[in-house]
């Protein structure tokens, strides 16, 4: 039977430690879609996604429903849109924008990943195409996520696709500055891109995946920095032991999930991913699981050590609870999306160049940054540049999200709303990269990808 | 299959017979209430069986809710498998 302690311990977690389901998402491929004819393509797009994910949004609403636990999103990732545009233009590539924009709004979820290309050695005439459309497409879009892989351990990075991409980010803040650049918060770029992602905005759906896909991301931050601030005066290994115990209950369920959105929907599990996933919302913070830790706040020295700690503790205990563990699996330091790191910047504890040591030991990397809108576009590769090395080396998915907010200068304060939540105008070191970003070609894979 | 049935508010006459009356209504077996009333402050766990259940599990966690608004009481119904999982291995 069951324990009073063990069933308010769970209720407890939902309601005061904002535990909850981040995503589920529904991987699509949509590589039978493809024809030499834009509007069939369009059309065959429209047609799988809104009959593949009809339910998705339903089955998740029973599911919390039934377990009394929120999940926050339901949404759908697709194949990378440049593998299926083939020979089109860029104004097709457009059209495919607007059609998921279309497809997502239909089957009611917030954002559809896989506007996306795969770049990390050299692009293909599709993947040019894809990438010069992005602006035009988040511009004209509201729910298209977009994302372009431009490096990989095995691939090295390929330097004209980071020198391309802060101009394409520069571009898509432009064509959004009149909803404060809004379009770069819809733009990733990654090293080690992962097939099986469940987070927007990186999601897509791999080559290697099959037809369609559950993946699940939990969400927990509250629940940890609850349970270490009731644990008392533990020792660091203490600290880690409890954070891998809240790590193994907060997978379980999303695993629990994960298999009930799969059957109902009757589509394959096939992952959980082990994030801590802030919000804005207060109580579900990763920086104050930092500061639980024993950090005045969160940038001072001995936050890279506590998130490599916590990092791995997460990994350690959600990897026994599921099945299937995947995705990015490591903790999200977005700084608009979590309050924490929001105040961290604000009393100037909180740095870029700290964020970047940050992401060498914690998964996703320089994500939701709004930086000055006058910033060179060599720097913002330059920045792109600096995360994709580090992935490269470390063997790792690295990521880059920066909002090069137009019209804004450092001290100012940018408004996403919702879930993208609000930041500060952060500043960057403004010497010049522009000679070595203008060089191109390619970054050689580092010597450990030579293992056969 | 079980489900755990929570009921959080200010103390009153009749609580217990509410709820377990609206579970009779809808085919729900109670099998066990650990009750306790601190202060002015009522709270109770209950194991029920939603075997026979006679409408969705979905509907009766609204029903519950709904009873509970009424009655300026919190309730909420979770499905056993939410608890089993988190602290079972």
């Amino acid at each position: 039977m069951f324990n009073t302690n063990d069933i308010l311990e769970t209720i407890n977690m939902i309601r005061e430690d904002a535990l909850d389901i981040r995503t589920i998402t529904m991987g699509i491929s949509l590589l039978d879609c493809v024809s030499d004819d834009p509007g069939r393509l369009c059309a065959n797009i429209y047609e799988k996604i809104t009959t593949k994910a009809a339910k998705l949004v339903e089955v998740g609403n029973n599911i919390e429903k039934k377990y009394g636990i929120p999940i926050i999103n339901k949404r759908v990732a697709v194949t990378p849109i440049s593998l299926i545009g083939g020979r089109h233009d860029r104004e097709t590539f457009i059209r495919i924008a607007e059609m998921l924009d279309a497809a997502a709004k239909k089957i009611g979820i917030n954002f559809i990943g896989g506007f996306s290309a795969l770049v990390h050695k050299d692009f293909t005439n599709a993947d040019r195409t894809l990438i010069s459309a992005i602006p035009e497409a988040l511009a004209k879009t509201e729910r298209v996520c977009s994302s372009v892989n431009l490096a990989t351990t095995k691939a090295g990075i390929n330097m004209d696709a980071v020198k391309l991409m802060g101009e394409i980010i520069k571009k898509t803040a432009e064509l959004t500055a009149d909803r404060n650049s809004i379009g770069c918060a819809k733009l990733v770029v990654f090293a080690n891109a992962p097939e099986d992602n469940p987070f927007m905005a990186g999601a897509f759906h791999g080559v290697g995946e099959g037809e369609a896909v559950i993946n699940v991301g939990v969400s927990g931050p509250g629940v940890v920095r609850h349970a270490i601030e009731r644990a008392g005066n533990l020792d660091m290994s203490g600290i880690a032991e409890v954070i891998k115990k809240t790590a193994f209950k907060i997978t379980r369920v999303g695993q629990l999930v994960a298999r009930e959105a799969s059957e109902q929907l009757g589509v394959p599990f096939g992952i959980v991913d082990l994030s801590l996933a802030p919000t804005p919302e207060i109580g579900d913070s990763v920086a104050h699981i930092l500061e639980a830790i024993g950090l005045e706040s969160c940038g001072a020295h001995g936050t890279t050590a506590a998130l490599a700690m916590l990092n791995d503790a997460v990994k350690k205990g959600g990897v026994m609870a599921s099945s299937h563990v995947g995705g990015l699996s490591g903790s999200f330091i977005p700084v608009s999306e979590d309050s924490g790191m929001i105040d961290a910047v604000n009393c100037g504890s909180l740095t870029l160049e700290k964020l970047e040591a940050m992401t060498c030991v914690c998964s996703v990397g320089l994500d939701m940054i709004v930086i000055p809108g006058d910033t060179d576009n060599a720097i913002i590769s330059a920045i792109i540049a600096d995360e994709a090395a580090i992935g490269m080396v470390n063997n790792k998915t690295t990521a880059v999200r920066l909002i090069p907010a137009i019209g804004k200068e450092v001290g100012d304060y940018v408004e996403f709303g919702g879930l993208l939540g609000a930041a500060p105008v952060m500043s960057v070191n403004k010497f010049s990269p522009a000679k070595m970003i203008s060089r191109g070609g390619r970054l050689p894979s580092p010597i450990h990808s030579l293992r056969n | 299959m079980k489900a755990v049935i929570t009921v959080t508010g200010k103390d009153n006459v009749g609580i217990i017979a509410k709820v377990s009356n609206e579970c009779a209504k809808f085919g729900v077996n109670i099998l066990d209430i650990s009750q306790s009333v601190l202060k002015e402050y009522f709270a109770m766990i209950m194991i029920v069986e939603i075997n026979d259940l006679n409408i969705d599990f979905g509907k009766f966690v609204d029903e519950m809710t709904e009873l509970g608004k009424q009655n300026n009481l919190q309730i909420h119904t979770m499905h056993e498998d939410i608890f089993n999982s988190m602290h079972k291995i």
